[in-house]
This record gives structure tokens, C-alpha cells and sequence, in this order.
């Protein structure tokens, strides 16, 4: 009864249902994502050039987000450095992910020897620290953002392969995926109809979870000198430099920039939580 | 071409023996129940016919079984839980036509609704469920049926009806039928012979 009522209660605050607040939700969060997107387009690179006139400014109307002490426009230098983080991010995290849901069908359907095989690359992936190899990785290709970017898909497969192989593998043993066997259907038509499917969720919660992770680790690699080249507005970057002037009362260098992040990642989970509402069919009746 | 379980073993892990050394041949338009205790094996038993397990001891003949892998299997099982024999995430028409695309004649016969089609499995009760569990596995290829407690969950009207169109259709397509039930009355009325299980 308290259940009923709780449904009851859910759906009539602000005269909303979750579905409608789900759809509004994820339109507010893509608005965020497209406004940075499109925002570092407009925004040109006027505002990244050194300008030692106006050095160490606080917020104003004409320096929205202040400026740093080479004079460049903070509000510029955020919301490039956030187009480029989410690039970053959505890149590795999305090439890792299909990385990821690959491997894991291929080990739950193609039988004992191939699951053997990727069990065992799975291992190797994952006894070596990520940092180790995301360097190694960003070395070989030269560094910069394809460096980066390619390590990053490279490296952050493993954890969440091992969770879809689990997952897929306790699916196959499912009564109605055994039907489907004895129906006749081939090992590539159940991992496409029946398996991934029901991995969607567990795909897009390793998606977001990844794309915070690429991001710093994106940052780490960058702080190292095998990212990309300092000049170049990465969030990671701004963070860093930051610290050293945060003592001299310089705030702006580190709250807008943080709060741009925080924003982006908050909204990609909003994103990812609503999405996963819509597309489960139990849900339905919300 | 009967399908015959010869001399059957099966246990789980090291378990007792649930049955050993037990044989059963099911001919082609044949109704054999199976009546037996609970947890006497009787399910198990209809795993290995059906190919869903292997025998550990024993085997199961069926002739021209290597014939079809790749395609239909002969051998389809209805199982006690239709609710776990459907994707939850499929609506009922692809879940009926994933084998074969069942006709109208039929569909009605098992009193499957055309609206009840277009809904997804937590919408509907597990009588309805099952009824589209018996559409998808009567595919033109299956030869011989075991219905695990397949009407369990039924009333007493809508199983006479189901039961009714069962024994129409094995009949005229003389598909060999495995009834495994407690219900003894239900097996005495519609099996021409009657297996003891324990």
C-alpha cells in the first residue's frame, strides 16, 4: 500500500511522471554537452592568445571566468579545454566499450577455447598498471591527442569485458537463450538478439564510468608531457597550472574550470541513468 | 523413428543418482506421461530427451540427429516457467515467430489474442506466456514434444482447451508427446501409457 502511494506520490509532484522527466533530463544534459561543443566552435581562439595587458584579472563582464597570469580569457580556456576533454573521453571511452562488449560476447559464445584465450589477454591487460601502459601506448604513437586517445581505448577494456563475459555467460545459460539454441540459431544471432540487448545497461553504466577515468587519465598522461602540448586548453592542464596560483588568492583559475567538470561528468550520468530508464522495457509503465 | 533414452544416468555433482540405468522410448504420435514425486528427477529427465544435457551415463537416440544442427532441433521442450522461456525484452511476436511464424488457425486454437502480440512479456500472465511458448515450439520440423508441467498454472477450463488443441495437433502431425505432471487425473485422461518415475 505505502508502495502504491509512493508510485502515486512519484508521478504527481510538479503534475510530472518520471518518463517526462526522464525526457526532459537527458534534453538538458545534451543541451550542456552540445553548448560546450558548440560553444568552443564559436568561440574561436581569440581568447587563448597571450594578452600581458590584462594579466590576473578577476571575473568581469568582459572576462566572464577572469583571466590567468598570461592574460588569457578563462571562460575561452574552459570551454576549450572541456570540448576537448569530452572528445577525449567520449573517443576512448566509446572504443572501449565496443572493445569491451566484443570480447565479452566472443568469450561467452565461441566456446571453451576462445573464451580461454581472451580470459587470458583480459589478464595480461590487467596486471599491468594502466598508467604503465597508457604511456607506453601514447609513446609509441607519438603522443598528442591520438596518442592519448588510442591508449586510452587500448587500456580501458579489460575491467569491463571481464563484467560483460560474466554477465553474457549467465545469460547463456537463460532458458529461453537454450530455446533459441534448439530453435536453431546461430551463436552470432544470439549474442546480437538476445545477448546484447540485455547488455545495454551494463554498457552505458561502463561507458560513463570509463569516461571520467579517460578524462584523467587523459590528464595524467598530459601532466607527464606525453599528452598533448601545453599550450594546448586541456582541462587537465588548467587544473594543474592552477594549483601553483591558488595561494595567491587567484580562485577563478580552479572553480570554474572544476565546476565545467564536474557539470560535464554529472551531466553524462544523468544522461546514462535516464537512457537506461527508457530503453528497459520494464519500466514501461513509469 | 521413436526417440529412445537408453540405459540414462544423471546426477548433479556428486549427488546421489536421481535415476540410473533407465530407458524410454517415446514413437512418433505416441502421449506418454511421466508421473513421478517431486524431485524424483523428472525434469532432468527431460533435459537429457530433449538435448538441453548430456546423459552421463547412457544416451539418447534419435535417428537423423546429427542432421540437425544448424536447424530446428526434433526434439522441443515446453518448460514449467514460461516466464524464464521468453526474453523479457522482446515482445510476444518475436518471441512467437523466432522459430517458425505460427498461422492464424493455430494462434487461435491455443486462444492466443493478436493484442496480447504487441506486449512484452510482464504485461501478460503465465497462462498467456505459455500458450505462445506452446505456438514457438510447435514449428513444422518438431517431431517429438516434452511438456514439463506445462498446464500447471492453468485453471481448470483453460486447460482442458490447451490439452484439448495438444492432442488435435499431435494427432494429425503425429509428433510423439512427453507428459511429465503430478497431476495423476490429467495423465490417466489424455496418455495412451504411463511411465512410473521414482
Amino acid at each position: 500500500m505505502s508502495q502504491l502511494a509512493a508510485v502515486h506520490q512519484r508521478k504527481t509532484r510538479n503534475g510530472w511522471n518520471v518518463r517526462k522527466r526522464a525526457y526532459f533530463s537527458a534534453a538538458g544534459a545534451a543541451l550542456l554537452l552540445a553548448a560546450i561543443g558548440i560553444g568552443s566552435w564559436l568561440l574561436g581562439s581569440a581568447g587563448l592568445s597571450v594578452q600581458l595587458d590584462n594579466r590576473n584579472l578577476p571575473p568581469t563582464l568582459a572576462h566572464l571566468f577572469g583571466t590567468d597570469w598570461l592574460g588569457r580569457d578563462m571562460l575561452s580556456r574552459t570551454v576549450k579545454g572541456l570540448a576537448l576533454s569530452i572528445q577525449v573521453g567520449m573517443l576512448g571511452a566509446a572504443c572501449s566499450v565496443i572493445i569491451a562488449a566484443v570480447m565479452g560476447l566472443m568469450a561467452a559464445t565461441l566456446g571453451k577455447t576462445a573464451d580461454r584465450i581472451i580470459t587470458w589477454l583480459i589478464d595480461v591487460f590487467l596486471s599491468v598498471p594502466h598508467l604503465v601502459m597508457l604511456i607506453l601506448i601514447a609513446f609509441v604513437c607519438g603522443g598528442g591527442l591520438k596518442g592519448v586517445a588510442i591508449g586510452i581505448m587500448l587500456t580501458h577494456w579489460p575491467s569491463l569485458a571481464r563484467l560483460i563475459r560474466a554477465e553474457a555467460l549467465q545469460l547463456m545459460s537463460a532458458e529461453y537463450v537454450l530455446v533459441s539454441r534448439k530453435l536453431g540459431k546461430s551463436s552470432y544471432w544470439v549474442a546480437t538478439r538476445h545477448l546484447a540487448p540485455h547488455l545495454l545497461p551494463q554498457l552505458l553504466v561502463g561507458f560513463l564510468l570509463l569516461f571520467p577515468h579517460a578524462v584523467l587519465h587523459e590528464a595524467a598522461v598530459t601532466f607527464l608531457g606525453l599528452g598533448m602540448s601545453p599550450h594546448q586548453p586541456a582541462i587537465g592542464i588548467i587544473l594543474s597550472e592552477s594549483m601553483r596560483y591558488l595561494s595567491t588568492g587567484m580562485w577563478w583559475l580552479a572553480v570554474f574550470p572544476g565546476l565545467g567538470l564536474l557539470a560535464t561528468v554529472r551531466a553524462f550520468d544523468k544522461l546514462g541513468h535516464y537512457l537506461r530508464q527508457l530503453v528497459d522495457p520494464r519500466n514501461a509503465h513509469l | 523413428m521413436p526417440l529412445e533414452g537408453s540405459q540414462l544416468g544423471w546426477r548433479y555433482a556428486d549427488g546421489p543418482w536421481l535415476f540410473n540405468d533407465f530407458s524410454i522410448a517415446l514413437n512418433p504420435g505416441e502421449v506418454v506421461g511421466l508421473v513421478g514425486p517431486s524431485g524424483s528427477g523428472k525434469t532432468s529427465l527431460g533435459r537429457l530427451l530433449s538435448g538441453y544435457m548430456k546423459p552421463i551415463t547412457g544416451k539418447v537416440i534419435l535417428s537423423g540427429d546429427e542432421l540437425h544442427k544448424g536447424s530446428c532441433h526434433p526434439v522441443q521442450m515446453i518448460f514449467q516457467h514460461p516466464e524464464r522461456a521468453v526474453n523479457p525484452r522482446w515482445r510476444l511476436s518475436k518471441t512467437v515467430t523466432e522459430g517458425w511464424s505460427p498461422d492464424e488457425a493455430l494462434l487461435e486454437a491455443l486462444g492466443i489474442q493478436k493484442h496480447w502480440l504487441q506486449r512484452y512479456p510482464n504485461e501478460l500472465s503465465g497462462g498467456e506466456l505459455q500458450r505462445c511458448c506452446i505456438a514457438r515450439a510447435l514449428g513444422p520440423e518438431t517431431k517429438f514434444l516434452i511438456a514439463d508441467e506445462m498446464t500447471t498454472m492453468l485453471d481448470a477450463i483453460t486447460q482442458a482447451q490447451i490439452w484439448h488443441t495438444m492432442l488435435d495437433i499431435v494427432h494429425t502431425r503425429q509428433i510423439g508427446l512427453l507428459v511429465i505432471s503430478h497431476d495423476h487425473a490429467l495423465v490417466n485422461k489424455i496418455c495412451g501409457r504411463t511411465v512410473n518415475f521414482a
